[in-house]
Order: C-alpha cells, then structure tokens, then sequence
C-alpha cells in the first residue's frame, strides 16, 4: 500500500501518500502519444511569412500534400462570445488565401516515415505575395493599420468596458493618484512534451480514434466532430500520458482536425509529433500585453478607485473555446485583486495582429494583472513614503463575503493573515540592516512583495458571464464499486501532471472506508469518461473533487443500505471502515467486496428494496473559491551585468483544505518557478517581419534549476463554504505571485538609482538599459 | 530516403539488430527501431536533456548522437533501471520525494544522475546542481528532484 509518509490522523484526505501515478512514469511504462506507430506520418508546411496573399503550393510529383483546397466541406475554427462586441474570425484549418502569422500550417505533406514527410515538406514550393505585418498591439490599433482579417477592421476583436456609476465622483475627490504603465512581453506555456497528435481508422466500426496531449478530451472531440461535420460517437479522443500542458493544450489545434480527416480519407492511422520549434513559433503564445493602471488614493494612502486599461495582443486567430477574450476579460473582472476598492473603471481590448494565436497559459491574466496592480502598490507606497507592508496592511479586504466593484464574490480567505505571516518569516528588519550593509560593499539586493487572490474552481456561471457559447464549468465523477469489489471512479478532468489519480482516491477513500490503492481513476478517454471540461484553471481538484465526494457520499449510503439487509442492523449502527462494515459496537462485519458482488449476483435477497449494481454518478458546478497568498522574493541585482539573482522565495498561502500536502506544495513549487522564469528569463520575441527570433529553448530560455532558489513554504487553511471538500484550487498560483514579487524586489535593490523596471521579462538587457539611462552607472 | 546501414544496439544489455539511416538519432532508433519508448524526446536541439541514456557509462543526449555511433556500446535506458521489481533507488526516490509530476523529463532526469553518480559517487551538492541544470523540467520546480536525487546518492553508496 501506498503507505502515508507524513500528516497524521485517521482520514486519507490531509496525508502526503505518495502517487499513485508514479510507479509507471518512473519505469519508463508511461504512454505519451508520440509513442505510438503508425501507418502515415505527416509534416506540415508552414507559412514563413507573417502577412500575405496566399499563391501556388506545388508540391514534388507523386507525393501527398493536403492543402485547403482538399479540405471542401470543413469548417473554420470559429469559436464565440456573445458579449463584448465581440467580432467572430474563422480560422481555416490549413491556409486558404490569406496567412497570418509565422508557422501557421499551409499544407499537410503525408509520408511513410517523419524523415520522408520532412524531406518532402522541404520541397513544397509556396508563393506568397508579402504585405507589411501587424507584430504589435499598439501597431494594429493606429488609424490606417491594415486589418488581420477583412471582417474587422481596426483589429479590435472584442472590447470589454466597466465603469461605476460614482467613479468619477470619487476620482475627484483623490488625494493622489499614482500610475503604472506595465509592458508584459509574450510568452509560450513550453510544456516539455510538445505537442503531438495520432489518429487510426477503426475498419471494422468506422469510427477514429483521436490521440492526443490534450487538457480537455471532450471539448477536442465536440470541436472536431463539429468541424469535420462527423457524428461525435464515431470520434473518441484519448489523452493518455500527458507531458505538462500549463495551459497550452486546452485549445483545439488545426493539426488535430488534419490528422482526423486523414484518417478517415485514407482508412488507417496517421501522426504527427510537433517539433519544438514549431512548438515554440506556431503552437498557442500569450501574455502579450500594455497595461495602464491608475490608482486614486485617499489622504491615508487608502486605495478609493482604479482605472485600468488593458491592451491585449490576441495573435492572429481567436483560440477554441475559450476565444481571444480569455486574457483581456480575465483582467477586467480581477485586476482589483485582494485590495478593498469599490470604484472601478476599466477598459479591456483583445486586438488581431500577424502572430501567432494566444491562448492560455498558467494563470492567464493574473501574473500580468497582478504583476501591474503590486508594482502600483510599490509606486503608490514611494509616493506617501510608507512602507509597502503597510500600504497593503491599510487596502487588502478583510470582511468576507466581499462582492467587488464588478460583482464578483470573494468567499472567506486570509489575505492580512498571510501577509504578516510573510512578513514574520522573513524577517523584514533583519533584511533592511542586510540590504544597507551590502549596499555599501556597492552590492544591490532587494524584497518584494506580491499579494494576491486565485479565483479557482468555477463553474459554469462564472464562465457564462463572459458570454461564451461554449461554457464550460461543471464535472461528472461515474463511482463504481464493481462486482470484485474494486473501486473504479471515472472522471471528466483529464490531469496531466496534477496527481489527481491519487487525490480523488484520497477523497473517495475516506468516504467508502476503503484503501486508496483499490481506487482506480479513469481519464482522458471520451469513450470509458464521462463528459467534462478536463484540466485547466486550478479546477479540477475543487470540481471534480466535489462530484468525487457527491458520488462517494451516494455509493456510501447504498453500501450502507446493503449493509444493514446482510447484517440485519438499523442503517445508523453501520460504519463503513477498512473496506468492511460493521455494526457499531459488535463484532459483527461484512466486506465491501461481498457486498458489492451481492449487489450484481444476490440482488433477489433485497427484495425490490434496492436497485441493483453499485454505480453512482455526482456532479458539481461551484460558484468558485478565491485562494490567496502572499509570496516574498529576496533577489540581487548585478548593476554591471543586468543579471537578477533570485536568492529567497518565500510563500505564505492558503487554499483551504489540503488533500494531499506533497502534492500541494509540489503545485506550488513547480508555479514558482514558472513565475520566476517569467519574471526574468521567458520572452518569445518577434522581428519587425513577423519572424520569431527564440525558436528553441536555449534561446527561450525556460529557468534551470540554477535559476531556483530555496522556496519556503507556510500554508494556512480556511476553510471554504464555496467548496464542499473544503479544498481551493492552487495550480495556478505560484506562477501569479512570483513575477510581481521578483519585479518589486528588483525595483528595490535598484532604488538608490531612482530607475524603475515596469517590464517582464526583466531581462539583463533591459535592467541595463533603465540603469544607463540614469548616467548614475557606466 | 537514402542508404541504411545494418547495426546492432545493445540497450540494458539486449541486442537490437536495426537497419537504420545514417542519419537516424540515437533517440529516434531507441525509441522506434527499438521499441523502448520510456526515453523522451524533448526537443531535438541537445537542450532539455529529456532523451539522456547512459552510453559505455557517460550520460548522453540520445538526439545529439546517430544510431551509428551508438553502434556496439552498451546502452542503458531507463527500461533498465529496475531489476525486476526492486526498484533503483534513484527511481524510489523519485516517488517519495515527490520528483515528478507530468513524468515526461523524469527518465531523463533520472539517468542523467544515475549516470554521473555511478562515476563520482561523493560529488558535491554544488557540482550535482550544476549536472541537474544541464536538464529542464517544467512542473517540478526542480527542489524535489534536488532532493530526490541527493537520497537516491545516499541510497546507491550502500
């Protein structure tokens, strides 16, 4: 057994288990899609152009090359808003006329082998008539910008506004008003398995089966089924291991809907394994943002409204499902973070340019969002000379429920309770006296801090309320205790990484009085799975785990009804322990595995009084928890180089109820480290034509282990009423704090110089060119 | 699409007899030719360390070496990390310090610190977190692979 190496108690939920994943992906017994053969491979040839009219394709004589001219009858990409004054773009499935960013596909060249269909997709000759790109937002925006897509001109594809009927009131009466102008440069989620898809034709039924890395089975299979016009049962989508997704395997790929219809054109299996440099240039991007933040404080330096305007580079094509307003909108409903301000105002734009499409990626709009609003805080406490702790102290809420100014309910958390926790355990006086004693050995470090909020676990509402068409939300868990008396709960999430095969058994254990090692969770297979909206969005351990306990709490009733027939007990004697259940205060027992063979074989015994087999299904859509923390970064700055050392990073947090502490904390590390990659190293970067100058990963620069520092974690648990498992989602959070922590404290070891860094990545480059501006340094 | 050569590889102490191109990766043959598929091909550009084998004792990067000069050396994989079901402590130790999340970049991981170990069993914490730099993992956040594989050192010196 999976024997508890940590936490105390009775109770499976609260234990550090180890995973029940493990013993597979630490044998090499992992199955990641690339690892199956197949039949035909398939390149695709991809535009080296970022804006032009699509000419000629002509391929080698006597090869197979799929161009969109093949693809009669299959529809765009085209996912909806209906709010918003969203404007619809269609994304062909390979190139029609026009194209629109570096890598996007043109044409599908299908060999025996990956080596022949490179070969041959390096013969394909494709004429494009070039016409100047659109590679930045600001550029889409100006008067006379050439439109991404004819259908809308001036390139804005959606455009949310907010504004409080008394903000301009309030406004007026400021004290001081502090502003932040943040740049937050593009950036790719980098799963370490790229993407990768494989598709086989099934003779004999006439159906496919889709393989692929995604986060979100279901979705791909309703997406593809729609795009291609097939019946959805004759799709199955499996996603079997899954190399990391953070975001970037939640939308539907162009490839994936190639790889299908070849396989039923040509009545076998087909595959494709991205490359990391089409991973890099032409798979999803994000984080492409200006934002404009403006803070009107009272004479206390009490935070009274915010204006926010929000310039979202959404690429080329609007991602399926979510669209092109997950980012703007994401940051229009949260940019008021964990602070108490009831006047806001905001103005959210998505705009199309010639780059690739963004889509999420780990946390989406928070780390920009909350990057913005801390480096304001920071400003704002320069600006009444305060410390930053307490101008925080004096503007995070602290009564719960709080509805903010845009409607959103924050249920119970600690946001002054992890601050002073923060500042406690690190020590902030003993760190000041360290500070000014290194600055006069001529050696610059500096603290800083981000405190924030994680909306997790929402459902359909919460989503709805962007108005999206698809409105994804809710979770099915299908429990079934089977006739040998092994449990078997199969889920809609699909993880990939997040140990929610051990989690879920956790919960479940302990409501059906058995061990987790006899909990089988199925995923990522529409065919064995339920339907659900799969992993993404600190969700499923909150949803899924919710319709976990829903189902556990069924099948526990009827164990118990099928308990008192066999032992002839009232239903409120029986306990349900150790994979038995007893009457309470006698030696009298029967296991669940004979009872679960009853309930199929015996059932005449109930006479009609329980219905047979021992299958229940639970289903969740929570309203959504807010998670919170504050996280610490201790860094140095290397005034000759630009280099950032991050030496401390400290996390006070707290997402309510932990089910599995190792895999919490491993959550939480793994987002950290994230958040300092992008906080000071991860930065696609594009030419003036459209081409993308960091196409593998020394040159993207994902960190290293060198780049981690020593991470301390302290967590507190409240306990939510949002969730019925008590538990808040947390994937996401290490990856929102860490960039607004790192900036701060990089602006405080480098305040003697009166510079002040509003970019991420802070790169070397740019620490040096804010610090030569100042003539203070060579 | 040109000539092949015939050759052996001997992975975890097995012949493979493959016909393969002379320009077929180590990775692409292990994991195709081979039909061992537990070693990860991450990006192909001799960066993220996911593909690293153990050739003659050296951890290499199995896409930045051709099937051809692999040919006649010993090849482990970690197909060949257990004997049997009596895990290696460097993948016991994986699990319980919690060393992996996704599993992708595990199997390199892992042979890339059984490699070096099994040549210089004292190494420092400082030089290993050099070794473990040279590899990238995007879930982990890299402290329990630290720790995982300064328990799996202590476990292999018994």
């Amino acid at each position: 057994m999976t024997a508890p190496t940590k936490g105390s108690g009775l109770k499976w939920v609260g234990r550090a288990i180890r995973r029940l994943e493990d013993p597979a992906l630490v044998t090499g017994q992992g199955r990641f899609t690339a690892d199956l053969p197949a039949v035909h491979w398939v390149r695709f040839v991809r535009s080296s152009i970022a804006a032009g009219k699509l000419g000629k394709i002509e391929a080698p004589k006597g090869t197979v090359v799929i161009t969109a001219a093949d693809l009669k009858g299959v529809k765009k990409i085209t996912p909806m808003l209906h709010k918003f004054n969203y404007k619809p773009v269609g994304q062909p499935i390979l190139a029609e006329t026009q194209v629109r960013f570096v890598g996007e596909p043109i044409a599908a060249v299908v060999a025996a082998t990956e080596e022949d269909a490179e070969d041959i997709a390096d013969l394909v000759e494709v004429s494009i008539d070039e016409t100047a790109p659109l590679i930045d937002a600001r550029d889409a925006l100006a008067p006379g910008a050439p439109p991404v897509h004819a259908d809308v001109p001036g390139n804005v594809i959606l455009k949310g506004e907010f504004k409080t009927a008394d903000f301009d009131t309030v406004w007026k009466s400021a004290a001081k008003v502090v502003r932040m102008d943040a740049r937050s440069h593009r950036q790719n989620a980098t799963p370490m398995e790229a993407r990768a898809g494989h598709a086989a034709y099934d003779i004999s039924t006439g159906r496919v089966t889709l393989t692929c890395t995604t986060q979100m089975p279901h979705l791909m299979r309703t997406a593809i089924a729609d795009v291609l016009g097939m019946p959805e049962s004759d799709l199955r989508v499996v996603a079997p291991d899954v190399g990391g997704g953070f975001g970037q395997k939640m939308s539907l790929c162009a490839e994936y809907v190639v790889l299908v219809w070849l396989a039923r054109k040509l009545k076998s299996s087909v595959a494709w394994t991205e490359d990391r440099r089409e991973n890099l240039i032409a798979s999803f991007h994000s984080r492409d943002q200006y934002l404009a933040l403006e803070g009107a404080f009272d004479g206390n330096a009490k935070l009274l409204a915010l204006r926010a305007d929000v310039l979202a580079n959404i690429g080329a094509y609007s991602c399926f499902p979510t669209t092109a307003g997950m980012e703007p909108l994401m940051a229009m409903a949260e940019m008021p973070g964990p602070y108490d301000v009831q006047q806001y105002e905001c103005l959210a734009r998505g705009v199309l340019t010639n780059t690739c499409t963004m889509a999420a990626y780990r946390g989406v709009s928070r780390p920009t969002i909350t990057f913005t609003l801390e480096r304001l805080m920071d400003k704002a406490a320069t600006a009444f000379a305060l410390d930053p702790v307490d101008i925080r102290r004096r503007n995070l809420i602290d009564k719960f429920p709080y509805t903010s100014a845009i409607g959103l309910v924050y249920d119970e958390a600690t946001y002054k309770e992890t601050l002073e926790m923060a500042v406690k355990a690190i020590n902030l006086p003993a760190f000041r006296a360290r500070q000014q004693a290194a600055r006069a050995k001529g050696r610059h470090l500096g603290i800083g801090f981000a405190t924030f909020s994680e909306r997790t676990g929402y459902g359909s509402p919460a989503f709805a309320a962007r108005g999206m068409e698809i409105t994804p939300g809710w979770e099915t868990v299908i429990l079934t205790v089977d006739p040998s008396g092994f449990v078997e709960a199969r889920i809609g999430a699909s993880p990939h990484g997040q140990g929610l095969r051990t989690t879920l058994a956790q919960i479940i254990a302990d409501e059906i009085g058995v061990t987790p090692d006899v909990i089988k969770v199925v995923h990522g297979d529409t065919d064995r799975a339920p339907y659900g909206w799969g992993t993404f969005a600190s969700r499923s351990l909150v949803i899924s785990g919710g319709a976990s306990l829903i189902a556990a709490q069924k099948v526990r009733a009827k164990l118990i009804k099928i308990a008192s027939h066999m032992l002839e007990a009232a239903p409120g004697d029986i306990l349900l322990e150790n994979g038995a259940a007893k009457v309470a205060g006698t030696d009298r027992s029967v296991t669940i595995a004979k009872m679960a063979r009853e309930a199929y074989t015996q059932t005449h015994r109930f006479k009609g009084e329980i219905e047979p087999g021992l299958t229940e299904t639970g289903s969740y859509d929570p309203p959504g928890t807010f998670s919170n923390a504050c996280h610490v970064a201790i860094v140095e700055v290397d005034i000759d180089t630009g280099r950032t050392t991050v030496e401390k990073f400290l996390v006070a947090e707290d997402a309510g109820k932990i089910i599995n502490p190792m895999i919490a904390d491993g959550q939480v590390q793994g987002g950290i480290a994230q958040g300092i990659g992008n906080a000071l190293l991860e930065e696609i970067i594009y030419d003036e034509s459209g081409g993308i100058l960091t196409a593998n990963l020394a040159d993207y620069m994902p960190p290293t282990a060198h780049e981690i520092p020593p991470i301390e974690l302290h967590h507190l648990e409240t306990m939510s009423t949002e969730s019925i498992t008590k538990a808040k989602g947390l994937g996401e959070g290490g990856c929102i704090g860490a960039p607004a922590a790192i900036v701060n404290a990089i602006n405080d070891a480098l305040s003697p110089f009166g510079v002040e860094i509003d970019e991420i990545p802070a790169t070397p480059q740019r620490i040096r060119a804010a610090l030569r501006a100042t003539g203070k340094c060579a | 699409m040109s000539d092949k050569t015939a050759i052996t590889l001997t992975i975890n102490g097995r012949d493979h007899a493959i016909t393969v191109e002379d320009r077929r990766t180590l990775a692409d043959a292990i994991r195709e030719d081979c039909g061992q598929t537990g070693t990860h091909i991450g990006c192909e550009h001799g960066i993220c360390g996911a593909c690293t084998v153990i050739v003659d004792g050296e951890p290499v990067r199995s896409c930045l070496m051709f099937a051809v000069q692999a040919a006649g050396k010993e090849i482990r994989t970690v197909e060949g990390l257990a004997k049997g079901d009596a895990l290696h402590p460097m993948q016991q130790a994986f699990m319980d310090h919690h060393g992996l999340q996704c599993g992708f970049c595990t199997p390199g991981f892992m042979m890339l610190a059984v490699g070096v170990l099994e040549r210089e069993p004292d190494i420092s914490d400082e030089d290993m977190l050099d070794v473990l730099s040279s590899n990238l993992c995007r879930c982990t956040g890299y402290a329990n692979i630290i720790k995982a594989v300064r328990a799996a050192a202590k476990e292999m010196k018994k």
